[in-house]
């Protein structure tokens, strides 16, 4: 058997880590997905390639997030290598070794926001942006898609590339007033520099394959298409299972490996997806089965029932009407960004910060400076329970005038106010700390 | 007294080890029209005016399965499997009598399907129809659970000669490989078979019972008698009496590249530490990927032996194949070993022939005798430097599914470099030289694969798995499945597998005084029902650690 397209494979299931015994992370939660993987024999065939992860370095860290107070305090060797495993397979994908990729590997990261106080939704760092600023930084890529098939929107990454007109985020996710983060609705499209560069399409509960098809041929394809993007990365979280213990959805591996084969993704990243017997085995084989151009038709799970997940002509209409609000917003963007700037220079936002898994709460103060050239220099005060930091971040193609501005608050930062002050330049690749 | 037989591809050696020595060794060219016939002659000649009484064991290396295989001169089988969600069986197919049948073992080894008795019974009579007698029976997830297996070959019943069931083939996952090990292993059952007949029926009549004993490719050995229902454990067992040789001749305790300098070709073994390092999954036999477990092993189609010549368009091309002795040993065609006469790394054969045989090679590229013959062995060095290079890489990139291995990142730096094979005392101080690797030619370096086989531990490995919340615990290659308690432990699970390993080793023909009993691989997985927990996922891995019975001594070449 040959694949139709090389495919390079990660797997990492840390057999040795669990965030605690009973979690939904922990050590078990890729074994079954290992034996099925195993006893496939995929790591034989020939197209199929597995790579060992990396272990992401504090810097690779330092180009995404503000970790507080540092990186070693925030993440374990375990998130470091779920990162590295990502970049590896990153690494596959841009060397030409391989044609596509997948990273299955744990724990998750797509909850991890720009500033990490801790662990939220399972994630402390952004696993996804970690290895898109990795790949911008060694192989010069500016464009890329970003595509999150989680059940859970992406408010991490959501947050981390909310102002970057050069990353397309796209969360097709189970609607945020009845799961997990809460977030993620069709009127948010990004910051004053990046607006309608983030897209989130809310599924009711019972969403079958036909609503997850339909959202990605109506709305995420022509997207993608108008926004040609130099790369496109899946973030597969394998939670929208109809087994899956946390969610509501009705997804199966058939429709996995549909969603996969016309999305086509340069490298996929597992994310969440708490099934591991019913689903993960068979959905993570429908993926790469997919990936590689091979037949996935008998990748059925055991219990399969399309009439018991069918889904009801409600949730037809309303993934229909949910979609027409989105390119409704998009037509009119720009009328919809002149209403967000409001004539002002610098946009100040507050928001609250739950860690849900850690349980710590945030509070932050973020500044923008609206700019047309660039993704804008941007400050952001943050109170943690234990911390009061302040983040500035001048963006990889900022602007001379975004750059002085980000490098001028970092210049002016009153030190005693915090206990840190960071400036993130990713134009230099340098991280500072005033402590 | 110990003996070891190696029949190998172009010579056949055998030796007989006395008080830790090596007593006597015989060298003779195999036919391979008869192997028997060469293992014969040469056993009677090594044990000719011997105490045949005071003869422990005989221990035999032989490639007759692999030429089979290889060679493609197998009879047909029957192949029965069952399969389940995944890739579709029937790109596995292999051979013309294949058949995916009703049936459904999941990874846990629950059955969500059962098989049809009837859809068996009617496929079982039609391949008897075709005249076939050898059965491979397959399951997906099999070791998980054998039941299926093992009520397929009931049905098939005693209509065959052979049924090779996977479960007791390998007891680790890999359902397409284990199809193929299967299908390989019903393959040469007949071969194997009339091996073991005629060797020990003509042996029998001349000698007293002197306990037989066949290599396996994870340098292990077994009773000839029990290697009845596995012959495909015994193919490519002659890279691994290379490594036993070396383990018994040279005491390597780093980690070390091992080179097997043949006639024909060059295997690369490696070792960590000392040990020997094992194929992760098994060995590939003839272009299939198989579950024989396996010392690593690299196989490169260059030896002393090589033809040697000039392609159309003047480039040099040494190997793959063989075309007969050096030409100063009275072959007709120029070799390496004709390149070390030349240039005198080899005292021996006639130097003339040898020169000659240079000279005629360079003309065409200008090259006095002794530059070709130093454009040769530079040549030779290169090739297999690459290929070692390769696999230490390959063995470096092996993935690992623990943050801890992963921290711990343990890379295989050979220090040494230690060479067996006719070729070696010549060839190898110059390759370790250019290679600048610190080197060792071990003693008896043209035996060291008879004295490997002699030596060789009898080895075996057992794979068990007790899932609490089913309460089933199951043994694959015993075909062990029982039921347990609630509150079975993982040391529960390792004494039963320890006692299932001993027997079976005993069995196999080890004796009491040399078992070494491992645990190669623990796991415990907490297993979770909503947010409580209800059952454990226990695995272990357990085998009879290869190794040698007791070093060889000999003068350092």
């Amino acid at each position: 058997m040959k694949t139709k397209k090389k495919t390079g494979l990660v797997f990492f299931p840390a057999f040795d880590w669990a965030i605690s015994p009973t979690h939904p992370e922990r050590e078990e939660r890729l074994l079954y997905t290992k034996d099925q993987i195993l006893e496939e024999g995929l790591m034989d065939i020939e197209g199929i390639i597995e790579y060992k992860p990396r272990i992401a370095t504090p810097k690779d860290v330092e180009r995404v997030h503000f970790c507080v107070p540092d990186v070693d305090s925030v993440c374990t060797d375990s998130h470091l290598v779920s990162a590295g495993g990502a970049m590896a397979a990153a690494d596959a994908v841009m060397t030409g070794e391989v044609d596509n990729s997948f990273a299955l590997v744990r724990p998750p990261g797509h909850h991890a926001m720009r500033i990490v106080h801790g662990a939220r939704g399972f994630c402390n760092i952004n696993i996804e942006a970690i290895m898109v600023e990795y790949i911008r930084q060694k192989y010069g890529i500016r464009r890329v898609a970003i595509i999150d098939t989680d059940c859970h929107h992406g408010d991490g990454t959501e947050n981390i590339y909310w102002h970057d007109p050069d990353t397309l985020y796209i969360s097709m996710h189970q609607d945020g007033r009845t799961l997990y983060p809460g977030t993620g609705f069709p009127q948010d499209l990004g910051g004053p520099n990046a607006y309608g560069r983030t897209i989130n399409i809310p599924l009711p509960p019972g969403t079958s394959k036909r609503g997850f098809l339909y959202a990605l041929e109506e709305v995420i394809m022509p997207v993608i298409e108008d926004f040609k993007p130099e790369l496109i990365v899946n973030s597969a979280g394998q939670d929208n299972h109809y087994s899956d213990p946390i969610t509501n959805m009705n997804f199966s591996a058939q429709g996995y490996a549909q969603l996969t084969e016309r999305l086509n993704p340069h490298i996929a990243v597992l994310e969440g997806g708490y099934s591991i017997e019913g689903a993960l085995p068979y959905v993570n084989m429908a993926i790469i089965l997919a990936l590689a151009g091979l037949d996935y038709s008998s990748v059925v799970e055991p219990d399969y029932d399309p009439i018991h997940i069918a889904q009801s002509s409600q949730v037809d209409e309303y993934i229909k009407t949910v979609s027409g609000m989105i390119w409704r917003s998009l037509r009119e963007k720009n009328d919809g960004r002149e209403r967000l700037i409001a004539g002002k220079k610098i946009i100040t936002t507050e928001r609250h910060i739950y860690y849900d898994t850690d349980n710590i709460a945030e509070k932050q103060q973020e500044e923008i400076m609206v700019c047309d050239e660039c993704a804008g220099a941007l400050k952001i005060e943050s109170y943690g329970d234990n911390y009061s930091i302040l983040a500035i971040h001048s963006p990889r193609y900022a602007c001379d005038k975004c750059e002085k501005q980000a490098f001028q608050w970092f210049d002016q930062a009153d030190k005693d106010k915090f206990h840190h002050v960071y400036l993130q330049d990713q134009k230099r690749d340098t991280y500072q700390v005033k402590a | 007294m110990l003996v070891g037989l190696d029949v190998g591809g172009t010579h056949t050696d055998a030796v007989l080890i006395k008080d830790g020595r090596v007593f006597k060794k015989n060298k003779v060219r195999t036919n391979s029209q008869d192997l028997v016939a060469t293992g014969l002659n040469i056993l009677e000649t090594l044990l000719k005016d011997q105490d045949l009484r005071q003869v422990k064991r005989i221990v035999i290396s032989t490639t007759l399965s692999t030429n089979a295989i290889i060679e493609g001169k197998t009879p047909p089988v029957g192949v029965i499997v069952t399969s389940g969600p995944g890739i579709n069986p029937e790109n596995y197919k292999i051979g013309d009598s294949f058949y995916a049948v009703k049936g459904v073992i999941d990874h846990r080894g629950r059955e969500i399907v059962k098989i049809d008795q009837e859809e068996i019974s009617g496929i079982c009579s039609e391949i008897k129809g075709k005249g076939i007698n050898n059965l491979a029976v397959v399951g997906k997830f099999s070791p998980r659970n054998p039941e299926h297996e093992k009520k397929i070959q009931t049905i098939a019943g005693s209509d065959f000669t052979s049924c090779s069931t996977g479960h007791k083939i390998s007891g680790s996952l890999n359902f397409p490989r284990r199809l193929t090990t299967a299908y390989l292993n019903a393959a040469v059952h007949n071969i194997h078979l009339n091996f073991v007949r005629s060797f020990r029926f003509s042996f029998d009549d001349d000698i007293v019972d002197i306990p037989l004993y066949i290599l396996k490719a994870d340098g292990g050995t077994m009773l000839i008698h029990n290697s009845i229902n596995m012959p495909v454990q015994t193919v490519l067992s002659g890279p691994a009496a290379g490594v036993m040789g070396i383990m018994a001749l040279c005491s390597v305790d780093k980690d070390a590249v091992g080179l097997d300098i043949g006639g024909t070709t060059t295997d690369i073994s490696l070792f960590a530490d000392g040990v020997p390092l094992m194929e992760p999954y098994g060995i590939k036999i003839g272009g299939h990927q198989t579950l024989v477990r396996a010392l690593t092993s690299r196989s490169i189609g260059i030896g002393g032996d090589s033809l040697v010549r000039l392609t159309p368009d003047n480039q040099l091309q040494i190997g793959p194949v063989r075309m007969g002795p050096a030409m100063a040993f009275g072959g007709e065609h120029p070799t390496p070993t004709d390149a070390a006469i030349a240039l005198s790394m080899l005292e021996s054969g006639d130097k003339g022939k040898a020169v000659e045989a240079m000279k005629s090679l360079g003309e065409p590229l200008g090259l006095s005798p002794e530059e070709m013959a130093k454009k040769i062995i530079n040549q030779m060095a290169a090739m297999i430097y690459d290929e070692i290079d390769s696999l230490i890489k390959e063995v470096n990139q092996r993935p690992v599914y623990t943050i801890h291995e992963l921290l711990e990142n343990r890379q295989i730096v050979p220090e040494k470099l230690i060479m067996i094979g006719g070729p070696a005392p010549f060839l190898g101080p110059f390759f370790a030289e250019r290679w600048s690797m610190d080197y060792l030619i071990s003693p008896h370096a043209d035996v060291a694969n008879a004295i490997g086989a002699a030596v060789a531990r009898t080895t075996t490995t057992m794979t068990s798995l007790a899932d609490t919340e089913q309460g089933m615990v199951t043994v694959a290659e015993e075909g062990y499945r029982e039921k347990i308690g609630r509150d079975y432990t993982i040391d529960d699970l390792i004494h039963l597998s320890l006692k299932l390993l001993r027997d079976k080793a005993i069995r196999m023909g080890a004796s009491e005084e040399e078992i070494e009993l491992e645990i190669i691989e623990k796991q415990s997985f907490n297993m979770v029902k909503g947010f409580y927990t209800c059952g454990k996922n226990l695995r272990i891995m357990t085998q009879v650690k290869p190794g040698i019975i007791y070093p060889i001594k000999g003068e350092v070449a």
